[in-house]
């Protein structure tokens, strides 16, 4: 038997018995280390004759092959064996709770206004501005309603001064006359805001929310309004058939004026939009009056369009099954809670509305 | 306004029901608020006999009575009325009735152990009269009626309109109908209009003062006298009472009657309580009078007064004076009926804070042809019903009403509507309205009805024209899906941007009033003017918020009160700076109260921080582009934030914009509102003071630059002084060479022992890179001793060594 032959039997053996790992790793020393048994072997192949030379370095590499399997093959069987009794020491018990997080809200009424906005934004309606604190004129006086109007009495006002100038805008018809006043036309803006009238109860708040639009082009009609109107609804609430009518109606700043009604009923003490025939009114509109028109300096025989008011508050009760408009504003955090919605919600043209 | 079909019948000749007329009304823009049955049940009360009455065995003042109503059997009806006595025609309610008065529901019920099956009525009780002595006694003409409905016309609903405030002339049944045939709803009904004819001349004085704006343009009236001013006769107190009014006496009645049907207020004055003759004209400072509601009024200067030689006996087209009023003993009257100004009204309306009925309709506009007609058809009725001799009319007049005409383009309906109508169509619908024309070329000459002070222009006709037509004849057309413009400026996609940035971080979103309690406000105001609301709806929303921060910590103190411990909230939305429109601020405002991690199995719980605020303010504006490498944080602060943990952030060093305030909020207003929280911390973010970057977000990606060279982290300690920050400390690092130090990072500060006194140690950590190549021990070495030579000099550190 050569001498390989017999190292390779003595360490197999070696390696069958039952070793740690300090053993193996010894064992692999003893072989594979700077002057291990093996290395020692290749050293001696220059010194081998050149005819056994071959069939030397030829057997070696096998020897060392088998063995360096063995040891790398035992080494990781003991290191499976000590993760595995590891792991069944480390054991969590992981229906325990998770690290606490918060979850922050948008509330009802930013959502709404955010999904008004995607709907108004796809038909080519930009989001204009304006202060809440506005002057008589714009508010009132530009709109057709000048002082002394009986129309000045539906409109409960907040004002900042005796002399009655600064006042908190009733509307956010303020927001045409600037608009108008500082652009030219046409003119196709939504402009969602705070209003303010005093009055206070269940079904009013001395602040709430409206969204203003207004188009004005060579030929708009109330035809044109008609159909933008019934888009949106039919957007916003998210149906494919709508229930809606226009009834002649009367604003100082629009002529002819409307408002209108959309069709519903009640189903298991919750609000169907679209069916039933029971009529809900949510917002007034009409064609921009001409006397609005001629205030800011556009001239009525060339340009005509549409506006309409929307109570944003009340679309979002209707949409999302809120009673009391009050709640809105009182800032209890079971109610944000509930009623407001997630801000990855983001109301977009691709992702739609809902999720 | 409230109407009945029955009375509607008087104008409009129709065979269409109730529903049709409900909806038509509706679709005329004659918005029908509600139906009111008020008469439901009428029929029920019929008229009664009492054949018997005998004391009530138990109650001295009860009568037990046998009532004859018509049916074989005679009812047993206890009565406590002094005049129920035998013979008596009278009025009976049987179980089952709801008594109009009270609204209770009558039932069989013993009284003192006697049953009573129904029971006798007053006319109080029926809302006839105020009569509530007694039961009512009818005359011996009803002998023939009993066990007949009293009520003759019980079927009408009480149907109540929303006008709008440009059509005064359908606050008359007579509009309303006019409206309605000219939709198609049956005919206008032409009434023969009966004229005064008299002799006599009206011999009381009327003048009219020719003053600057004297709210009286015309006056006419006539005088009747000997009248008897008796009861309204029963068809006349049916009408009133069917619309909900009271009637009271007959003259009274008539003029209330009479502006119901045609919309012509009158007024009734005793005319021998008159001294002399009738002045109109403005009033004086200071003059008085006590109206008809018994209240005393003091009188501005130029109001309309209607006035004699003793005094203001009224305002004109708003009240009258209790001086002059009818009373059922008035013998002679003087009627009025005069076309006010709406302006004047209205002004002197809203002075005095005064709504009548005769003011509603005088500031709307009343019809200044129908002053004759209201004379005529008023003075008639009185002398019908309560006898008398009427004078002439006689018209005083400072102004004469002059028509309208406009000339309208046929086109324009089209134009307007968007759907087409014939020229014929046209005309009859202003022919039904009452406009008269005449056809000039291609346009119309319209002469505008004189009860339509709404119409002055072309679109108005347009308007009548789509109304009557009826709305649903509007086409739809469906909006075209392009868009020219963006949707959202610079500033609104900021305002969407940080609204769901603070809500991700585990804010709830608050949306509260721009007012607020000006105790609340004053905490946060600063040296900021306060704004007063003049007419607030309580004193506690009295003045415009100073700071979003009055409300948030209101609401947040109510949410602890119900229990909550750790909450976060924010509002968007404007503060005021001043009364002018415009001066109004964007702030986003956040709060957060109480404990991270409370009770936690996991997590060792803490307070919230001034920490936890700057990450959230810092990670916020972050997110929205902007980068935090040049924010600058100083500690002046408003005095409402803890002074020594607050900070003020700039988004650059050198600029005067604040970006943001955070921090603790001042431990005495939380003592102040009484507010028990572990620890309240908040910040503001001043949206309008945040640079909109004018890139998109594309040009906003600088080119990818990264470096593969291998990175050194070298940890450094220095000394320094305690009121040194840490922010000196880093800039001083980061200016050594911004090529080489990637990242720095404070991972200790510490005072106290081994330190020495007023002085701390902080441990930082720098990373060194080059995008260059990787560096050896040598160039490693020269930034090091640069890093500690800079910051030495430039903050008066020592490294600790």
């Amino acid at each position: 038997m050569s001498d390989l032959k017999k190292l390779k039997e003595e360490f197999l053996s070696k390696l069958n018995n039952k070793l740690n790992l300090s053993e193996i790793n010894q064992i692999k020393s003893d072989l594979f280390g700077k002057s291990g048994l093996v290395s020692l072997q290749f050293k001696k192949i220059g010194t081998i004759a050149e005819s056994e030379r071959k069939k030397f370095a030829s057997d070696l590499n096998i020897i060392k092959d088998e063995l360096q399997n063995l040891i790398n093959s035992k080494i990781n069987e003991i290191e499976n064996a000590e993760i595995n009794e590891k792991l069944q020491k480390e054991k969590v018990d992981i229906t325990l709770p998770e690290r606490p997080f918060v979850r922050g809200k948008i509330h009802p009424v930013s959502q709404t206004i955010d999904e008004i906005s995607s709907i108004f934004s796809e038909i080519g309606f930009s989001v204009e501005e304006g202060p809440d604190v506005e002057n008589e004129y714009n508010n009132f006086t530009a709109l057709n309603t000048p002082d002394n109007h009986p129309a000045r009495d539906m409109h409960d006002t907040f004002y900042l001064d005796e002399k009655k100038e600064k006042l908190l805008r009733t509307h956010t018809s303020p927001v045409q006359i600037r608009t108008m006043l500082k652009d030219q036309p046409p003119f196709k803006i939504i402009a969602p805001g705070r209003t303010y009238r005093s009055d206070s109860d269940q079904t009013h708040s001395p602040m709430f929310h409206q969204v203003e639009g207004l188009y004005i082009d060579k030929n708009i009609n109330m035809g044109h309004l008609k159909g933008c109107l019934n888009y949106f609804i039919k957007e916003f609430f998210e149906i494919d058939k709508i229930k809606m009518r226009f009834r002649p109606s009367h604003f100082p700043f629009t002529e002819p004026s409307a408002e209108v009604d959309i069709g519903y009923e009640i189903k298991d003490g919750k609000i169907i939009i679209g069916e039933g025939n029971k009529w809900l009114e949510i917002l007034g509109c009409g064609m921009v009056h001409p006397n609005v028109l001629k205030n800011v300096k556009v001239d009525p025989t060339k340009f005509q369009g549409y506006a309409f008011g929307i109570g944003i508050d009340r679309l979002a009760m209707l949409k999302y099954g809120i009673n009391d408009l009050r709640s809105f504003f009182d800032c209890d955090y079971r109610w944000l809670n509930h009623f407001g919605f997630d801000p990855l919600d983001v109301p977009t043209n691709y992702r739609g509305l809902s999720r | 306004m409230k109407i009945t079909f029955d009375w509607l019948r008087d104008h409009l000749k129709t065979s269409l029901k109730e529903k049709n007329l409900l909806e038509q009304l509706t679709n005329i823009g004659l918005e029908v608020e509600s139906v009111q049955n008020l008469s439901s049940g009428n029929g029920l009360f019929k008229v009664a006999k009492i054949t018997k009455t005998e004391k009530h065995p138990n109650a001295d003042r009860l009568k037990v009575c046998d009532v004859d109503v018509g049916e074989k059997e005679l009812k047993k009806v206890v009565c406590g009325a002094v005049n129920a006595k035998e013979g008596l025609i009278t009025i009976y309610a049987p179980p089952g009735a709801v008594i109009p008065k009270t609204k209770t529901k009558l039932v069989v019920a013993k009284i003192r152990g006697v049953t009573s099956y129904g029971m006798l009525c007053s006319e109080s009780e029926l809302n006839l009269s105020n009569e509530s002595e007694g039961i009512a006694e009818l005359s011996s003409k009803y002998k023939n009626n009993i066990g007949k409905s009293y009520f003759s016309k019980s079927s009408s609903n009480l149907i109540d309109l929303s006008i709008t405030p440009n059509r005064p002339d359908c606050l008359g049944i007579r509009g309303i109908a006019r409206d309605l045939a000219a939709s198609g709803f049956g005919k206008l009904i032409n009434l023969k209009k009966k004229k005064i004819k008299s002799n006599i001349k009206q011999t009381l004085k009327i003048k009219l003062n020719k003053e600057k704006n004297q709210g009286c343009d015309v006056f006419g009236s006539c005088l009747i006298t000997n009248v008897k001013n008796i009861e309204s006769p029963q068809w006349l107190k049916d009408k009133l009472i069917s619309i909900g009014q009271k009637p009271i006496s007959a003259i009274v009645d008539i003029t209330n009657y009479v502006m119901i049907d045609i919309n012509r207020p009158l007024h009734a004055y005793d005319a021998d309580k008159i001294e002399k003759g009738i002045i109109v004209r403005n009033s004086k400072s200071g003059e008085e009078f006590t109206a008809l509601d018994n209240k005393s009024y003091k009188l501005e200067k130029g109001m309309c007064v209607i006035s004699d030689d003793k005094g203001v006996l009224g305002l004109g087209g708003i009240i009258g004076g209790t001086r002059s009023g009818t009373e059922f003993n008035t013998k002679n009257i003087l009627l009025e009926s005069a076309y006010f100004n709406p302006e004047s009204i209205r002004t002197t309306a809203k002075k005095l804070n005064l709504d009548t009925d005769a003011k509603f309709r005088f500031e709307r506009g009343i019809d200044p042809l129908s002053i004759e007609d209201g004379l005529n058809k008023a003075a008639l009725l009185i002398k019908e019903i309560c006898g008398g001799e009427i004078s002439k009319i006689d018209i005083q007049k400072i102004k004469t009403y002059k028509t309208k005409s406009i000339t309208f383009d046929p086109g324009l309906f089209e134009k307007i509507s968007g759907f087409k109508i014939s020229i014929k169509e046209m005309l009859k619908i202003l022919e039904n309205l009452g406009f008269k024309f005449k056809q000039k070329k291609k346009n119309l000459e319209l002469v505008v009805p004189s009860w339509r002070p709404d119409i002055s222009q072309e679109v108005d006709i347009v308007e009548e024209l789509v109304r009557i037509s009826g709305y649903n004849k509007i086409k739809i057309i469906e909006p075209v899906k392009e868009r020219k413009k963006p949707t959202l400026n610079k500033a609104q996609k900021l305002f969407h941007f940080l609204q769901r940035s603070i809500a991700s971080k585990g804010y709830l979103e608050a949306i509260t009033w721009s007012f607020t309690d000006s105790n609340y406000n004053d905490h946060f105001r600063g040296s900021k003017k306060e704004i007063k609301i003049i007419n607030p709806i309580s004193s506690e929303l009295d003045v415009l918020r100073s700071s979003i921060f009055s409300n948030l910590i209101m609401y947040m103190n109510k949410n602890l009160d119900r229990g909550f411990k750790d909450l976060s909230i924010f509002e968007i939305g404007p503060i005021f700076n001043g009364s002018k429109p415009g001066e109004q601020n964007i702030v986003v405002c956040g709060l957060s109260s109480g404990k991270k991690s409370r009770l936690s199995w996991i997590e060792k719980e803490r307070n919230v921080d001034v920490f936890d605020v700057k990450k959230d303010v810092i990670q916020s504006l972050n997110e929205a582009g902007y980068s935090s490498d040049k924010f600058f944080i100083d500690t002046e602060v408003p005095n409402y934030y803890h002074p020594g943990k607050s900070g003020r952030l700039f988004l650059e060093r050198g600029t005067d914009q604040v970006a943001a305030y955070f921090g603790e909020i001042h431990p005495n207003i939380k003592k102040k509102i009484d507010m028990k929280t572990e620890s309240l911390v908040g910040f503001e973010i001043f949206l309008d003071n945040l640079k909109l970057s004018e890139k998109t977000l594309n040009d906003q990606k600088k080119k990818f630059n990264v470096s593969d060279y291998q990175k050194s982290e070298r940890d450094f300690a220095f000394i320094v002084n305690k009121n040194v920050n840490v922010q000196d400390l880093i800039n001083a690092v980061s200016s050594v060479d911004q090529s080489l130090i990637s990242n720095i990072k404070v991972f200790d500060v510490y005072e106290g022992e081994n330190i020495p006194v007023n002085q701390k140690s902080i441990a930082i950590s720098v990373t060194i890179q080059s995008l260059e190549k990787t560096l050896n021990e040598n160039d490693l070495e020269k930034v090091n001793k640069l890093i500690i030579e800079t910051v030495e000099n430039k903050t008066g550190a020592k490294i600790r060594s």
